[in-house]
């Protein structure tokens, strides 16, 4: 069973192959991401994340939601050296970049513990696959031509219990955007897709390392559980060592 | 040997050129062409042309504003060429009901360049390939939904355009 929803501004797909799902289960899938939305989204005025900007909520008063984003954003800069922060130039916090991922492998966890094991998650590209598809196979996953964004593919996944995330320039074409994204100038950089053993590992990964421009996909390449494939300007892409074992 | 020396070279000329364009680029959102990268096989490896400036963008049109409900006036404005370091981003804003409706690409760096080469030399353990379309079927696709620090400035500068009109 498949269904989607626009939450957040980015469209989210729940695909479930077992059986006895329902439209319940999206559901609530649909539901924890519109409570994670409003929680952390810096376009509402009455976010919390909104209200720690403006000042009016200090981190003694912060929901354990949020205190959680902000551990896990701390440790996130140190094991990258700092290129992921969630602190805005203006000094205001953005954790957009972690709280995708993070809110995915929490909803992944959730049809795990509900008796799911063969479904994906996909929110704006940042997708948690587990177990098969429908056909019994593992799950496909293509990764986008960031050159030609809406009609093709430059590559096929296939994979099974993993995250795949791909953090890139806004491509020419597409209408969804965020204005206040924060992804500094990648220096020649389009395309950054990270394979990791969940959706919050290689979302954060893929934020970071595509932040390193150039150097980005080296950082994958030490990485262990990880694997990249990095699009640079003139269309050439570079692949870690051991990306081939998921690609068909 | 000599090849690694001329490729030394080409990666150090580029790297300093980088560095100026970062110099300069950061200060202002002046358009600079992206670096021209000499081949390995030419002996010098000093960049061919001079970074060339790009005309200033005027808004293309300002509609008399109907009735704003949003922080903007509506109309279509476009912002600055900005420098994206390799390649001029530059983006045209439509504002409608006083919201961004749409945002078109003006310019956008896709011209193929050289800078293979270079990419082998910094990472030679890593493989590459030029990327091709695959007629899969997939179940699902990753994309990216982020926008680049040029893509930003270009918007701001067309937005702020739409605020003070």
């Amino acid at each position: 069973m498949k269904r989607q929803k626009i939450i957040m501004g980015m469209t989210v797909v729940v695909e479930i192959a077992d059986r006895h799902a329902t439209e319940e289960t999206s559901e609530k899938i649909f539901s924890y991401f519109e409570y994670i939305d409003q929680k952390f989204s810096t376009y509402k005025a009455d976010s919390e994340i909104t209200g720690i900007n403006d000042g009016l909520i200090k981190p003694g008063g912060y929901s354990a939601d949020m205190q959680e984003v902000f551990r896990l954003s701390e440790e996130t800069k140190k094991q990258t050296g700092g290129y992921f922060d969630i602190r805005t130039p203006e000094g205001t916090y953005d954790p957009s970049g972690l709280v995708k991922g993070w809110a995915i492998h929490n909803a992944s966890k959730m049809l795990l513990k509900d008796g799911f094991n063969n479904f994906y998650i996909d929110i704006g590209g940042d997708i948690q696959a587990c177990g098969k598809n429908n056909r019994k196979e593992q799950w496909r996953v293509g990764i986008r031509n960031p050159f030609r964004p809406e009609t093709e593919i430059v590559k096929v996944l296939s994979i099974e219990d993993r995250g795949v995330a791909t953090s890139g320039t806004y491509a020419r074409g597409e209408h969804i955007y965020n204005p206040h994204a924060r992804v500094p100038s990648a220096n020649g950089i389009v395309s950054l897709t990270v394979i990791g053993p969940d959706i919050y590992e290689a979302d954060r990964f893929a934020t970071a390392a595509f932040a390193m421009g150039k150097d980005g996909i080296g950082f994958i390449e030490k990485l262990d559980g990880f694997e990249g494939y990095m699009i640079d300007k003139d269309g050439i892409a570079t692949l870690t060592s051991g990306f081939e074992k998921y690609t068909l | 040997m000599k090849k690694y020396i001329v490729s030394f070279l080409v990666v150090s000329t580029f790297g300093l050129y980088a560095l100026y364009l970062r110099s300069v680029g950061d200060a202002s959102s002046a358009a600079v062409s992206p670096a021209p990268v000499a081949e390995t096989s030419i002996p010098a490896p000093t960049p061919i042309s001079a970074p060339t400036p790009v005309p200033t963008p005027t808004p293309v049109k300002v509609p008399t504003p109907t009735k704003p409900a949003g922080q903007y006036k509506d109309g279509v404005y476009t912002g600055v060429s900005a420098n994206a370091y390799y390649g001029n981003i530059q983006v045209r804003a439509t504002i409608s009901g006083g919201k961004l409706t749409d945002v078109q690409f003006l310019d956008y760096p896709q011209d193929r360049g050289t800078s293979v080469r270079i990419n082998s030399q910094a990472m030679p353990y890593l493989r590459q390939e030029a990327i091709q379309a695959q007629s899969a079927n997939v179940n699902t696709v990753s994309g990216a939904s982020d926008s680049s620090g040029a893509f930003r400035q270009s918007l701001a500068s067309a937005l702020e355009q739409a605020k003070n009109s």
